[in-house]
């Protein structure tokens, strides 16, 4: 526990907001001081904090990935390209049995989706307190660690991904192929309102499952690592450390998923019906 | 937990790592993948090659040896053959020889033998003339005698 004079509630909670830059009710800009406050803002307002820390891990991955990219050995690669390969083919691989079109454009979307979700993931196994904690050392006070934690981050990244899905299946199909697949599906001609609430359903139900299930997944895990965090500080580790070890699981299996259900969605704007 | 600019500000960066990946990322790094798979299928099919080489050499090493060692032994027993035909050749010269040789000197024999017959009578002939001529006491005639002498010595 942070320290004795907060509840859990408020603890909790803590933990749970977003450092939020915004207008305040007065007209002025700047962050917000609660909860309520950072609601208040509406749309226009930014979380600097996961926001922040997802364009970080974003260049992060881009700087590494490109540092193996310029100077590639053909040779035998050296610790840092072996790594960079092995995700390289291991993505690769993936795209290649499930997407059978000719698309430049799939797999280095793949990569960026496994990647950078892995590493806004793998913040959650930083330790709950230690960057909030410094954070209020340094006068922020509230630190969202983990952007993936964030519904704004990964809906944005699932709303991205539908819009290439609308994107393709116009662009292979054409916008009436389109919307025949959208409203002669599953009853034919006569079943035209059915079918088209049908599909439609089914192609929004992409883009927001996708999304909340990386969200919920992570807020999930945090929110746990939160709870345990609330024990006696003697007690912690028994149960942190066997959630943090099977978290490592959850962390790389979401990155995956995310990036499988991606391509999958794209093959699939991509069939011919 | 509010929807916000962050999900926009997370769709403007999703699509320019996206594009940066794409462009600068991903095809040198494939790249380089498929020109290694290349490099090392080439050296497996050399390494095959060079195997397939070396088996081939030795076959032909043994082949080589096999031959020379027949070339040899013939070689050899065309030389043992040509060895003994050599001794035989010079046994049948020198035979040849030695009875050449003979018969000159027995031919020399006869002919001195009959010079020394041919002396011998032409003496006997002076001689029995001269015995003759002292039995006598005188000088018979010569002419007369003569063919009776000489029909004697030709007796002898």
């Amino acid at each position: 526990m942070a320290s004795e004079t907060i509840t859990a509630e408020e603890y909790i909670s803590h933990h749970l907001t977003n450092l939020t830059y915004g207008q305040h009710h007065d007209g002025s800009w700047g962050f917000a001081h609660s909860a309520q406050e950072a609601a208040d803002m509406g749309f226009w307002a930014v979380n600097v904090d996961t926001f922040g820390f997802s364009l970080f891990l974003g260049v992060l991955f881009m700087f590494v990935f490109r540092l193996v990219a310029k100077s590639p050995t053909t040779g035998v690669p050296g610790g840092l390209q072996n790594m960079v390969e092995m995700v390289v083919e291991f993505v690769d691989d993936n795209v290649k049995s499930m997407f059978h079109h000719k698309n430049n454009m799939v797999a280095p979307l793949g990569l960026t989706i496994f990647m950078w979700v892995l590493l806004m993931n793998i913040m959650d196994l930083i330790p709950i307190d230690f960057l909030p904690e410094a954070g209020k050392a340094m006068g922020i006070h509230f630190l969202k660690v983990v952007p993936s934690t964030d519904i704004n981050i990964t809906m944005g990244m699932a709303l991205s991904i539908f819009v290439l899905v609308v994107y393709y299946s116009i662009k292979q199909k054409g916008i009436g192929g389109f919307a025949a697949e959208l409203s002669l599906h599953p009853f034919g001609k006569w079943g035209l309102p059915v079918n088209l609430f049908l599909e439609v359903v089914n192609l929004l139900a992409k883009p927001i499952s996708l999304g909340l299930r990386l969200f919920g997944n992570l807020y999930a895990g945090e929110m746990i690592f939160i709870l345990i965090a609330l024990l006696p500080f003697w007690a912690q580790w028994a149960l942190s450390v066997p959630w943090a070890i099977f978290h490592i699981l959850i962390i790389v299996l979401q990155a995956f998923i995310f990036m499988v259900l991606t391509i999958v969605y794209l093959a699939m704007a991509h069939d011919e019906h | 937990m509010n929807i916000n600019a962050t999900l926009l500000g997370q769709v403007i960066s999703f699509a320019i790592f996206v594009w940066f990946c794409l462009k600068f990322v991903w095809p040198p790094l494939i790249a380089a993948m498929e020109e290694r798979k290349a490099k090392i299928a080439d050296g497996l099919d050399a390494a095959d090659r060079a195997m397939r080489d070396l088996e081939l050499a030795q076959n032909k090493a043994t082949d080589r040896l096999k031959e020379a060692k027949q070339d040899a032994a013939v070689i050899i027993d065309e030389a043992k053959k040509r060895a003994s035909q050599i001794v035989e050749e010079s046994k049948d010269k020198a035979r040849e020889e030695g009875e050449r040789l003979i018969t000159a000197a027995q031919a020399e024999i006869e002919q001195e033998a009959n010079r020394a017959r041919e002396q011998l009578r032409s003496q006997v002939v002076v001689l029995a003339l001269a015995g003759a001529e002292k039995v006598l006491e005188r000088s018979v005639d010569d002419e007369t005698n003569r063919a009776l002498v000489e029909q004697l010595a030709a007796q002898l």
